[in-house]
Order: C-alpha cells, then sequence, then structure tokens
C-alpha cells in the first residue's frame, strides 16, 4: 500500500467516526505510524465553569482517537484497531480559548498489537497539556482467501 | 431526648438538589449526557446512549475517549459529592452557599475490557483513599450485567483545597 492510500484510509477511518465529528477534529498530519489531529476549543467541552478550561474527558478523547489514527497509519496496514489501554497524565490546564492538537506515534507493533505515545497542546507547543501512552489491538489485514 | 427525624421528603429534596448543583455547572456532563442516579450517599451514573458518542461505526462501538471522559467524570463527581455530603449532612444540614470545587485529575488510566454496545452503560466509583492533597479512585462501567464489566480505570486526583495553592 502506498503512503498516499494509506494517509487516505486512515483520514476515512477518522472521518467515518460520529463523535470525532461531533468534535470538529481534523487532520494536520498523517504519515507512517504518526499522526496530528486538532479539536477547536468549544464552550460545550468545558469542565470547570469558573475557568472555561476543557474538561479531560474530551482531551483523552482527542489522544486517543488520534492514537487510533496512528495504529492505522502504520506500515504493518491494520485493517482495524481498538484501544486496550490508556493512561493520561494531565500536566496542566489548557488554555481557554485555544485549539488543542494532539500527536500520535505508534513506536513498536508486533502481530497483534501496537504501542503508541501521544502529546496534546494548545498554542504553547513546548509545554505540553496532557501526554498518554496506550496499547491498542491490531486486526490484521486481510490476505485474500 | 432524641430529636425527631426530619420529613423524608426534606432530606431528598436537600440531597438531590445539592447532586443536581453539582452537576448542573459542567458543559461537558451535559454534552455527553452523562446522568446520576442517587440511592442514600451511593451514586450511579448513567452514561445515556446517542449516536453521537459512536467510536467504531462498523461494529458498532461507544468511543474510548467518551469511554475514558464518562468514567472519569464519574471519578471527580464521586469525590465532589462526597464532599458535599459531608457539608449537607454533617451537623446543620443546611445547603453551603457554594459549592465545593471539583477535583483536578492527576493521571487517569482506562483499561478496555470488551466494546462498549450502542446502548446505555452504568459506572460507579471506589475512592480508594482520600487524603488532604491526594484521592486514588477506582471506577467501574458496565452495561447489560454488573459483573461483566466493560470498562474500569484508577485515577489520581488533587484535591480542590491544595488544587488552588498551585495555581
Amino acid at each position: 500500500m502506498s503512503d498516499d492510500i494509506r494517509a487516505q484510509v486512515a483520514r476515512q477511518f477518522i472521518e467515518s467516526i460520529p463523535h470525532a465529528r461531533a468534535l470538529g477534529m481534523s487532520f494536520v498530519e498523517i504519515g507512517q505510524g504518526v499522526a496530528e489531529l486538532s479539536m477547536p476549543y468549544d464552550s460545550r467541552l468545558i469542565g470547570d465553569p469558573a475557568t472555561g478550561v476543557v474538561h479531560g474527558g474530551a482531551i483523552s478523547t482527542l489522544m486517543d482517537t488520534c492514537s487510533g489514527a496512528a495504529v492505522m497509519a502504520h506500515p504493518a496496514n491494520p485493517r482495524s484497531t481498538a484501544t486496550l489501554d490508556l493512561r493520561i497524565d494531565y500536566m496542566r490546564a489548557a488554555t481557554p480559548g485555544q485549539a488543542l492538537v494532539a500527536r500520535a506515534e505508534c513506536y513498536h507493533v508486533t502481530r497483534t498489537v501496537a504501542f503508541v505515545r501521544a502529546v496534546a497542546m494548545d498554542d504553547d507547543r513546548d509545554n505540553p497539556v496532557a501526554a498518554a501512552t496506550g496499547a491498542f489491538t491490531i486486526e490484521p489485514a486481510r490476505t485474500g482467501a | 431526648m432524641r430529636k425527631r427525624p426530619e420529613p423524608m421528603q426534606v432530606v431528598k429534596e436537600r440531597r438531590d438538589s445539592a447532586l443536581a448543583a453539582l452537576v448542573a455547572g459542567v458543559p461537558y456532563i451535559q454534552f455527553l449526557n452523562i446522568t446520576f442516579d442517587r440511592r442514600g450517599d451511593e451514586l450511579t451514573s448513567v452514561l445515556n446512549f446517542d449516536e453521537q458518542i459512536i467510536g467504531n461505526p462498523m461494529l458498532p462501538a461507544i468511543h474510548g475517549g467518551v469511554t475514558a471522559a464518562f468514567l472519569e467524570t464519574t471519578a471527580i463527581i464521586q469525590l465532589g459529592w462526597q464532599e458535599l455530603w459531608q457539608e449537607i449532612e454533617g451537623g446543620d444540614a443546611t445547603v453551603p452557599d457554594s459549592l465545593p470545587r471539583l477535583p483536578k485529575t492527576i493521571d487517569f488510566t482506562v483499561d478496555y475490557l470488551r466494546s462498549g454496545l450502542p446502548r446505555d452503560a452504568y459506572a460507579r466509583a471506589r475512592v480508594n483513599r482520600s487524603g488532604r492533597r491526594y484521592a486514588s479512585v477506582h471506577v467501574e462501567a458496565w452495561q447489560d450485567n454488573r459483573s461483566r464489566l466493560f470498562a474500569q480505570a484508577t485515577g489520581h486526583f488533587l484535591m480542590p483545597s491544595d488544587a488552588e495553592l498551585t495555581e
């Protein structure tokens, strides 16, 4: 599979997800085992009404989706993937009003499992809002038969 | 002489309005349409199913991120509710003027056991340790059978009194 087709498949994979659409996610970049997704600031996602800070759950969702996209974009060509486990560290509150960008890297795959690292950032790129590590299933590509 | 117990409706009304106030302030809880059932001090959170929480349209299954958010919300509200319960039920039984600030998540680890089916999900949180600064909470989520979990999670939280000091 060429890189272009793989990127297109990964893009379709994300765009077909109703909840990714509900959060307004869009691709910034997709490559071999790497994905970058952006999510606009939205008052519906506020977790702390006193400050307007986005709820951690929305950030988890962005990083989970981005991690899944990185797995789908891996040269191993998985047919599908699902999260086995995900750990999120919240380092600081996201700045209200700013879009969030997640960047995920699928750094190792076996026949059955993909290992992923991700970070979430606002405009201050050098100072991440959250980090995640996860294990994802790999549904093998259909090889005819 | 022992004080007469309060009328049931007075007790119920105080507890339900305190819980409603705690939850109503958070837009994201409304966005995901998470509601809370209360029996005494025990809370069960309900993730009311909607097509927009789907993460895999082929199966279909609930988005793993929504599951994580549901579990995290359950943990946070449980911690906030425990603080609030002390205030409204300890001593003079009055609803305080201001709600307690909710704790902040330090880290959260979700264990996905099976895919979330396209129907309502339920969760309960157990506070394993709640100190002055940190709390450790375990959450379990299920759909059809209470004993067949579809996800569980453990998280650490910074309690609000200390969270304010770090701001």
